[in-house]
């Protein structure tokens, strides 16, 4: 059974190249039926391999498909193998499952788009690169579908490439991720420099080798990739831009693929991360850190997808401080609830964006909750578990993360707990301005012109409930997103799923041994300040839609983020390449090749004096020639 | 009674030089040319006694080479000649200087 393995990446990149070649002609919708068959077939692979795996006893569950010997060079064997292991399978199983239901939303979400083939094409090999990136069982085989993924979200994003702000977002996401995979390839480099191996069981059998300079270098490269691709701080305004991209598009990004890779890397190279405790609160700091300041951001947002996108940026750095702390159940857990959660809320504000006819400013709509019933019903599950509201899923990962960081970094803790109120706020401030309120939508949008209201619907349209294939995968996220908690509830092993993923971490994983006492007491806090900023949010918005204190402009432009950047780096870089085109490219180039030119005119115009065409001077210049060439050998003759 | 080769040298040096000095004083094609011959026969007549000297059999055999091409060229450099006063009256070398760079 577990043989199969190869299927779960092959399927949707076979998906991939149909669709490459046929995709026009299956046309809308088959185009998405077959993209959604491949990877729902991926996914049931996926519980074949899981279910055969979970047949075997705890130690055994790892296991090394080879595919084939890829990189055959020397001392360096790379082979393209799958390493089916509790970790990659968890991913393996929410990547393939979650992706499969955002394919089937796709289907109605893009009908009737004039590239609906190639949609399904990019999001198909986007799957399968996801897939390679979890499965791969060494460094450079995850760095494939780590680059696969970042070029399928620069199509994906770029996917509405009319629109200048799309085009420059794909770009901005592929230049962040570009940035940051530098630090992915010299970790490589380095690992290899000192243990010969890029296989992850062959690191993990020569730890000793990684001393302590290096490790931490390799740990905190490794954490800048991941850094990039995870959106974390400094490196997160990619990922609010990537909601240009069409929804679908944001929901998979944000929830099953892309930015979840960094967590999952650094949960994979685990046995080296937990030697050393520097890198460990690096990486823990930047998390707590990007959950807060993210988490202010999203406080501030006019924009429906903005919101989610910070909130995404915020659960990711609670990931982060978990995965720091050397809680990686917790930052899987988290991770795997988070896919449900965020998945629903964006395919959710997808199902608004529609029934609004492409309205996203949350100013411009109110009340729906009277017209898309079904929508507010699930989007309000995915708003109490995200905000962490007992007993949905968002509550119990998030607290066995905060547990964790109470007893290794008190300080941290105090952060993640802050961020646990903002994050029930803000959620609550969307769900009070998009489904509460006045039908401010019959107005027209409330800053003016609407912002993507291309096809003629006003403001003033009534909002209509989504068709089943946009409502059915909601309703499947709704139920997971609800009762995830019970993949790792705290007190019982045997309602403990995800304990399966111990062999993986092994002693590496850190266990805050917290009396029963302690730990209810901390579920209460959680509890009582989610709650708290809930009940702030829903006093604060749910009548009035316009409060500009609340919403401070550095808040709503990211701390001013994009323009310190834009100051720093694009200005004296747009500056630097208008020098090179002035100067340089005037003065040098061009003077090295109009030099050589004019060298070459001045030359022959002096040589061509010579040529006078009559012949006795040529027969002279001969006979000049010889006489010297003559008196030279005979003068070498004599001497 | 038999001549030394430092004759037949000798001769061959005048004869190639006064080839050369006609090459260069003289403005009539017809004679220019003609003085190339001499030179290519005073060239033959060195190559013939240095192989009566060195009793080497190559330089005679290298003489009918040289007749053989130096024909050739009189074939080519005649009808270009013929040419040439075909155009005009008269064939002063000078006159064809339209290759001027």
């Amino acid at each position: 059974m577990i043989h199969a393995a190869y299927l779960m990446p092959l399927l949707p990149l076979a998906g991939f190249v149909v669709l490459a070649a046929f995709g026009r002609r299956l046309g809308d919708p088959w185009a998405g039926w077959l993209g959604t068959a491949t990877v729902a077939g991926s996914f049931v692979v996926a519980c074949v391999v899981y279910a055969g795996l979970l047949a075997k006893a705890a130690p055994a569950r790892s296991f090394t498909q080879d595919l084939f010997t890829w990189i055959p060079v020397g001392g360096l064997q790379v082979h393209a193998a799958l390493l089916i292991d509790p970790l990659s399978m968890t991913m393996a199983l929410f990547v393939a499952g979650v992706s499969s239901l955002i394919h089937l939303y796709s289907i109605g979400y893009m009908k009737g788009d004039s590239d609906y083939p190639k949609f399904f094409l990019y999001l198909n090999l986007f799957v399968a690169s996801m897939l390679v990136l979890v499965l791969g069982n060494n460094l450079l085989f995850t760095f494939v579908g780590w680059e696969g993924v970042g070029v399928c979200s620069y199509w994906l994003i770029s996917f509405w490439f009319g629109r200048d702000s799309a085009a420059s977002a794909g770009k901005k996401a592929f230049l962040y991720n570009r940035l940051a995979d530098v630090g992915f390839l010299i970790a490589v480099f380095l690992v290899f420099s000192k243990t010969g191996t890029l296989n992850y069981t062959g690191i993990f059998a020569h730890l000793s080798l990684i001393g302590g300079g290096t490790g931490t270098a390799i740990c905190l490269l490794l954490f800048v990739a991941a850094v990039g691709k995870s959106a974390q701080l400094p490196l997160f305004p990619w990922l609010a831009d990537a909601m240009e991209g069409p929804t679908p598009v944001s929901a998979l990004i944000h929830a099953a693929t892309m930015v979840t890779a960094g967590v999952y890397l650094m949960c994979r190279i685990s046995p080296v991360l937990t030697q050393h405790h520097v890198a460990q609160l690096v990486v823990a700091s930047v998390g707590a850190a990007t959950a807060f300041v993210a988490a202010t951001i999203g406080c501030a947002q006019q924009d429906i997808k903005k919101v989610l996108a910070y909130s995404t940026v915020s659960q990711l750095g609670y990931m982060f401080l978990a995965v720091g702390t050397g809680a990686y159940e917790a930052a899987i857990f988290l991770m795997v609830a988070h896919a449900f959660f965020k998945a629903l809320l964006f395919l959710g504000a997808g199902s608004v964006i529609h029934g609004l006819h492409d309205e996203q400013d949350l100013k411009a709509m109110g009340n729906l909750r009277r017209y898309m019933k079904l929508t507010f019903f699930t989007f309000g599950i995915g708003t109490l578990a995200i905000a962490g509201i007992p007993p949905l899923s968002g509550f119990f990962a998030k607290g066995e993360i905060l547990d964790n960081a109470y007893a290794r970094y008190p300080a941290l803790w105090a952060i993640g707990l802050v961020t646990a109120a903002l994050t029930a706020y803000y959620m609550t401030r969307l769900v009070s301005l998009a489904f509460y309120g006045d039908d401010r939508w019959r107005h027209g949008p409330g800053g003016g012109a609407g912002a993507g209201d291309g096809d003629g619907h006003g403001g003033g349209a009534e909002p209509h409930e989504s068709p089943w294939v946009m409502a059915f995968p909601l309703v499947v996220l709704a139920v997971l997103a609800f009762f995830g908690g019970l993949l790792h509830l705290p007190w019982h092993s045997s309602w403990n799923p995800l304990s399966w993923l111990g062999p993986v971490f092994g002693a590496g994983q850190y266990e805050a041994h917290q009396s029963t006492g302690t730990q209810w007491a901390l579920g209460i806090v959680d509890s009582v300040v989610a709650l708290v900023g809930l009940g702030v949010a829903f006093s604060l918005w749910s009548r009035r839609a316009d409060r500009p204190a609340l919403e401070p402009a550095v808040l709503e432009r990211a701390y001013f983020l994009d323009d310190i950047y834009d100051a720093v780096i694009a200005r004296p870089g747009q500056a630097f390449a208008r020098f090179c085109a002035t100067v340089v490219e005037v003065k040098v180039i061009d003077g090295a090749v109009n030099g050589v030119g004019r060298l070459t005119r001045v030359a022959g115009g002096g040589l061509r004096r010579v040529q006078t065409g009559y012949v006795r001077q040529y027969a002279l210049g001969i006979v000049l020639g010889t006489v010297v060439l003559l008196a030279w050998m005979l003068s070498r003759a004599v001497s | 009674m038999s001549l030394g080769g430092a004759w037949y040298l000798g001769l061959a040096a005048v004869v190639f030089s006064i080839g050369a000095l006609g090459l260069l004083v003289r403005r009539n094609v017809l004679v220019m040319f003609m003085c190339v011959e001499l030179m290519l026969n005073a060239a033959n007549l060195t190559f013939v006694t240095f192989s009566r000297m060195l009793n080497d059999i190559g330089g005679q055999a290298l003489v009918f080479f040289t007749l053989v091409v130096a024909a050739a060229e009189v074939v080519v450099g005649l009808g270009i000649v013929v040419a040439i006063f075909r155009r005009r009256r008269n064939a002063t070398a000078d006159d064809f200087h339209i290759m001027r760079g």
